[in-house]
């Protein structure tokens, strides 16, 4: 039984070693390109099929926690119908970012099967340490996911309120904070601050 | 007997109620119990940073700014993060005045009173609605006043 499996593995290895008899080198070169752009093609659709809102949500961890408190805020409610969707903030748009954020996530697919947040409770237990990664991410890239789309240079602070024209002034302009510096809890409710700077 | 005037009693009372029914209830703006009534619009929060005048000293002040989504619960509560003794000099915001950190003794603590914790309890946004009721409240500088012009 063994054995027979090591003679199909060496004939195979036979075959697919010695060069081609039947196709033309143009032949193998096309057809490698074509199953390349196939390969890729298919990965990317992969990628990106995992990269949507749908995606996140089909676990009933963040269906249940994240999705439902996102729906009273205004990147899911507002005048203008823009909505802002979770990769659109979680995942970086950068390729190489996007895969290393990728990797990370099979690891929450570990936390989906063995249940590490699967209840409510659970996941408050979890929350701040959550939340405190995304923050580090986000003061490490200077909010860039939050800039994808808010374009510093874009803001005209003339028509913003007072109290944020001179909040942005004082913080963007002139200090070094970054957006999550000053808007913490913008699309979720928050952990137990208690220990976070700022905040007690 | 007693039975009889029970009956009657009900009886007055209930043609009253029948009675007054063309003018009751402003915030359903008569309209028939079985109708539904067209929703006001949503007003838009007054959000332009401009105090108001309190209408005596001891008046919470309204607050100037929106609030839409500031959590203040057990985990977290946001108007600190500006209003707090240590977090002005960031914000620029004005400080929550010392009576927030006294308990109910007057004596002064180092941290926000609980009973002081839930803002909006005292304090709340305007809105750009009409207002409901009229209102008869004076000023108490203007009672002085008139009570300067008529007396005196
Ligand atoms: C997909 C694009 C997108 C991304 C990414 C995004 N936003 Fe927004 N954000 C919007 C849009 C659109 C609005 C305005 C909606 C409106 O007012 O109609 C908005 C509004 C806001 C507001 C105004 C809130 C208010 O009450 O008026 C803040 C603050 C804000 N975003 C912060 C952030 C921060 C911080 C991040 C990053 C964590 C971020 N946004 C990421 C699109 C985005
Ligand atoms: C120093 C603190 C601070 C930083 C840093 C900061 N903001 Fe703000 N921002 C505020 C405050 C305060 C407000 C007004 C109050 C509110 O909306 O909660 C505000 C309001 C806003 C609004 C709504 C504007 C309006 O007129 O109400 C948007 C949009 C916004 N911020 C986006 C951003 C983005 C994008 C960044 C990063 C590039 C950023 N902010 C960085 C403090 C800050
Ligand atoms: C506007 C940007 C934005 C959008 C959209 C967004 N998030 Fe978040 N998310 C954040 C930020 C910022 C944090 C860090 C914690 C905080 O400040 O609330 C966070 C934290 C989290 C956390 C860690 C736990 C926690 O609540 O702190 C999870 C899980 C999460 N987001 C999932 C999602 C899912 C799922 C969606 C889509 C339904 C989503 N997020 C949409 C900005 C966003
Ligand atoms: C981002 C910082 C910030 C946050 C968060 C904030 N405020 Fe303010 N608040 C201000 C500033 C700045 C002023 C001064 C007037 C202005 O610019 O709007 C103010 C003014 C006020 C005033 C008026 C004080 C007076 O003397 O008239 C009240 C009351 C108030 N805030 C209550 C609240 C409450 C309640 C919350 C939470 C629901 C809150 N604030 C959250 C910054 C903030
Ligand atoms: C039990 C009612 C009550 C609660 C709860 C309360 N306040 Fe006040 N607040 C008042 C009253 C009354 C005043 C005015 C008289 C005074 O200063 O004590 C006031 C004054 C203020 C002022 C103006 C201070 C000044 O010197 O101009 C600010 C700002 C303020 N409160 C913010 C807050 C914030 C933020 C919270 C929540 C953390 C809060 N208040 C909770 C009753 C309350």
């Amino acid at each position: 039984m063994f054995k027979k499996a090591i003679r199909i593995i060496k004939d195979f290895w036979a075959t697919f070693s010695t060069p081609s008899k039947y196709f033309s080198l143009g032949f193998l070169t096309v057809g490698g390109f074509i199953g390349g752009v196939l390969f890729w093609g298919g990965f990317n659709t992969a990628l990106e099929a995992t990269n949507t809102e749908t995606f996140c949500i089909s676990c009933h961890e963040m269906r249940d926690n994240v999705y439902q408190e996102i729906q009273p805020t205004i990147h899911f409610t507002n005048r203008s119908g823009v909505r802002a969707t979770c990769p659109d903030c979680h995942v970086p748009h950068d390729w190489t970012d996007k895969i290393a954020r990728k990797m990370q996530a099979s690891k929450e697919v570990w936390g989906t099967i063995f249940g590490t947040i699967n209840t409510r409770e659970k996941f408050f237990e979890h929350r701040l340490e959550m939340a405190t990664r995304e923050w580090r991410r986000f003061e490490a890239n200077d909010s860039l996911e939050c800039r994808n789309c808010h374009d510093e240079g874009a803001m005209d602070f003339t028509r913003q309120s007072a109290r944020a024209a001179a909040a942005h002034e004082r913080g963007l302009i002139e200090g070094d904070a970054t957006c999550i510096t000053c808007h913490k809890g913008i699309a979720h409710e928050l952990p137990d601050m208690a220990g976070v700077e700022g905040w007690h | 007997m007693r039975l009889i005037y029970t009956g009657i009693a009900i009886l007055l009372v209930s043609v009253a109620v029948f009675a007054a029914e063309g003018d009751h209830d402003s915030l359903r703006g008569n309209v028939p119990l079985l109708e539904e009534r067209t929703p006001e619009p949503l007003y838009e929060v007054e959000n332009n940073d401009l105090r108001r005048i309190r209408a005596y000293p001891m008046q919470p002040p309204t607050i100037p700014h929106k609030i839409d989504n500031y959590q203040v619960d057990l985990n977290a509560n946001r108007c600190m993060t500006c209003h707090s003794r240590r977090r002005v000099a960031e914000s620029q915001a004005p400080m929550v005045s010392v009576t927030h950190y006294m308990d109910r003794d007057g004596n002064f603590l180092a941290e926000l009173s609980p009973r002081r914790y839930f803002c909006s309890q005292c304090h709340v946004p305007q809105t750009t609605a009409p207002t409901q009721v009229g209102n008869t409240f004076q000023d108490i500088d203007e009672i002085i006043r008139e009570q300067r012009q008529r007396g005196q």
